[in-house]
């Protein structure tokens, strides 16, 4: 379908209209090419984020210590799947299959959380991911639940709903643990140890290094600098870490009563820039397992697609 | 656990399918659910299943946490007709339309990521 | 900084993190096991250590089955399936700890904990009795039959080893409701309904990779194969099974094997499958699975199962 340039601006006009008085975006919704593009690659690198994110987690499940641990873990990692598709399901109605983004993930052509490179090496880290990464996903995600885009900020509602269950559980594993033996504290610590800096580069790069941040803004597909939020999420973790009895591991982390928020020590954009560029711990791990799941599959998928091609086949045979 | 890379004499050889279907993705399904009694059944989401039977399988899973007494429908997405006046694109007709936009519409470009 | 933007945030986050709604939780409320009368006083005329045992042989069933199945985590074919065996390995785990509690309360979990008299470390803190008897009693002391315990193969012997199991497990559940000790019947009413869904489950798959491709076929057929030798131990009567059938709290397993045969005559030539004709698998001097003799794949599970709990068993978690 052709349309002329007068038409084009109209619907730009209206576009422009519905998201500077926070109406929402639908799908069948005319919108900027960039907008569409910026959207896809948000949600799928966030749909993409929740699948490979099952695997540290899915890690401890066969080893979990308790049969209720075990049960909360195995359930978590279930609501991840099913954010997963939750994602996937929003990206489709802006006319992209799920197949094709699952192709580019395992190519390596979209990116998911850095932090899920990192590996799960204790029991500990099930509570600190909770807690910690889990919290850190929380601020980024309840500003989006006011997106633009309609079917994303829906599905962000169930999502953050679930998310903050899971980082109470994960607390609550936290507190369990620092009330028990030394050994137990002593994993706790460990495990903040190494999970805490990494958390704070789930917000991205610096305000002055995320060029697509202003677009972005303006479009309300993102409601927040990185800086912003990340600065909240350390103002937010510090009292929770000073009630579990943890040490975060940054000697320059201080209260500044000027600023009425924390200070905090410089993050190590070169580790950052390391793990994205897929050298991290667990890059190449991850995504081969992912692409095992996937290809192992196929034949499944296939089979109950020919089931269903025959099905179909006999239904109109039967009707003819 | 050991996983599909069985080795089993009587498939090698075999090719990975047997040809005669397209090597597709399951078709998209919508999904409506009904909380409880005396509600309208509300659309919730969409996913992917082989056929009917499945997709209110993997509804009941995902959607409703297999919930009891929850009523679900389940309709292949291609087969709703749409009709939305207020939402403007010339891509779509303004009534007796796709509800969006069909999955494969939109080539993705291998885009440098920025995270 | 966008203060309007930031004070909306805060009101959606409070609502979130103080939001008292995890009854929405399918799973959120099952984390504590048990509310089920697990301190009911055991029937007139039963044996408790009887009772006991045979609590933890459902019980094993289920937490050994629940423990491969979740080995598919990550790595199943679609993600859809993902969810879905996750759901039933939470069901079959919710399962196992009712069982185990009220073995339990009936004294089972007593000789894992402290000093035990064969010199092995015991459990050393206050677990409850779900988790000292997962896992601080030994492979030898499980009850389960080796159906569950066996690798689970590709999808298509998975989907396999389920029909068999849940047929199985749901004809027997299905009969427990009636027995005379309220635990049991609580259990198999609430179990009925999820292993009816596991049931339909592996039957839906069991059809399409049967009548699928070419490919899927053999594997189907293949994974059918498999798992036959050890259907027959399911449907074989342990003296303790024997006795409290009697006393009626038990199921006789021998009873069970017409319904099964039933589903499985429906499905199979349905999914153009054919029924396996192969030998049992052998015993160890006629003792199987419900006497603790196993097969090896279950020091393994237990391995890997218990090591992290082993490894603190002064420690709850």
């Amino acid at each position: 379908m052709t349309v002329t340039e007068d038409e084009t601006r109209d619907l730009e006009a209206d576009f422009e209209r519905t998201v500077a008085a926070e109406g929402r975006i639908e799908p069948r919704d005319w919108m900027p090419e960039g907008y569409r593009r910026t959207l896809i690659r948000q949600i799928a690198q966030h749909a993409h984020s929740e699948i490979i994110g099952m695997q540290p987690e899915g890690n401890w499940i066969l080893r979990a210590p308790s049969l209720r641990r075990k049960a909360i873990l195995l359930a978590k990692v279930q609501d991840e799947a099913g954010h997963g598709l939750y994602l996937y399901s929003a990206t489709e109605t802006l006319g992209v299959d799920r197949a094709e983004l699952t192709e580019k993930l395992i190519d390596a052509k979209q990116k998911y959380s850095s932090i899920f490179n990192y590996p799960t090496l204790t029991f500990a880290d099930i509570g600190v991911i909770g807690w910690l990464v889990d919290g850190a996903a929380i601020c980024n995600q309840v500003p989006l639940c006011r997106s633009s885009y309609g079917p994303y900020a829906r599905a962000m509602v169930r999502i953050c709903k679930e998310e903050s269950f899971h980082q109470r559980q994960g607390f609550e594993l936290l507190r369990t643990l620092m009330a028990g033996t030394d050994a137990q504290r002593a994993m706790v610590q460990d495990a903040v140890d190494r999970w805490w800096w990494p958390s704070l580069m789930m917000f991205g790069p610096a305000d002055g290094d995320s060029p697509n941040t202003q677009q972005s803004m303006a479009w309300r597909i993102k409601r927040h600098t990185n800086d912003e939020l990340r600065q909240r999420y350390v103002d937010m973790t510090v009292p929770q870490a000073a009630a579990l009895g943890v040490t975060l591991p940054d000697p320059e982390l201080r209260w500044n009563e000027e600023r009425q928020a924390h200070d905090f020590g410089a993050i190590d954009w070169d580790e950052f820039a390391q793990v994205v560029k897929g050298a991290g711990p667990c890059n190449a791990q991850r995504l081969a397992n992912r692409r095992a799941a996937h290809e192992e599959g196929q034949w499944v998928r296939d089979a109950a697609a020919a089931y269903a091609a025959k099905q179909a086949r006999r239904t109109e045979g039967a009707a003819a | 656990m050991s996983m599909a890379d069985d080795t089993t004499a009587h498939v090698e050889g075999e090719p990975r399918f047997d040809g005669s279907t397209p090597r597709a993705s399951w078709p998209l399904y919508e999904v409506f659910v009904r909380g409880k009694r005396g509600l309208n059944h509300v659309h919730v989401g969409s996913l992917h299943a082989p056929d009917d039977t499945m997709a209110l399988h993997n509804a009941r899973n995902l959607y409703t946490r297999r919930n009891e007494g929850v009523s679900i429908w389940v309709v292949r997405g291609d087969a709703i007709t749409a009709s939305s006046p207020d939402e403007k694109d010339p891509f779509f007709a303004p009534s007796g339309d796709k509800v969006y936009r069909h999955p494969t519409f939109y080539e993705i470009p291998d885009d440098v990521p920025h995270l | 900084m966008h203060s309007h933007d930031e004070t909306d945030d805060e009101n959606v986050y409070d609502a979130l993190a103080t939001a008292d709604d995890d009854g929405r939780w399918a799973f959120g409320t099952g984390f504590d096991a048990g509310t089920a009368e697990i301190d009911a006083p055991v029937p007139d005329g039963v044996d408790r250590d009887d009772l006991a045992t045979y609590c933890l042989m459902l019980a094993d069933d289920a937490l050994v089955a629940s423990q491969r199945l979740s080995g598919w985590t990550t790595k199943a074919p679609e993600l859809e399936e993902e969810v879905a065996l996750a759901n039933i390995a939470l069901d079959l785990l919710g399962q196992a700890r009712v069982l185990l509690a009220r073995a339990g309360h009936l004294g089972a979990a007593e000789p894992y904990r402290g000093e035990r008299s064969d010199g092995k470390g015991g459990c050393a803190g206050p677990q409850d009795d779900e988790d000292v008897l997962a896992y601080f009693r030994d492979d030898r002391a499980f009850r389960n039959v080796t159906l569950v315990e066996t690798d689970l193969g590709d999808f298509a012997q998975t989907v396999a080893w389920l029909l068999v199991l849940a047929s199985w497990r749901l004809a027997l559940l299905r009969r427990l409701t009636g027995s005379r000790d309220p635990v049991l019947a609580a259990v198999a009413g609430k179990a009925v309904k999820e292993l009816t869904y596991h049931r339909d489950y592996a039957a839906q798959w069991v059809l399409r990779l049967g009548d699928g491709t070419a490919l899927s076929h053999a594997r189907m057929q293949a994974g059918l194969e498999a798992v036959w030798p050890f259907v027959e131990e399911l449907f074989t009567a342990h003296a303790v099974e024997r006795r409290l059938v009697d006393a009626g709290v038990a199921v006789d397993p021998t009873e069970l094997r017409w319904e099964v045969d039933a589903v499985l005559d429906q499905v199979l030539p349905a999914a153009t499958l054919t029924r396996p004709e192969r030998p049992a698998v052998g015993l160890v001097g006629g003792r199987g699975g419900r006497d603790g003799v196993h097969t090896e794949a279950l020091g393994l599970v237990l391995a890997v199962m218990q090591s992290l709990a082993r490894a603190h068993p002064e420690a709850t978690w």
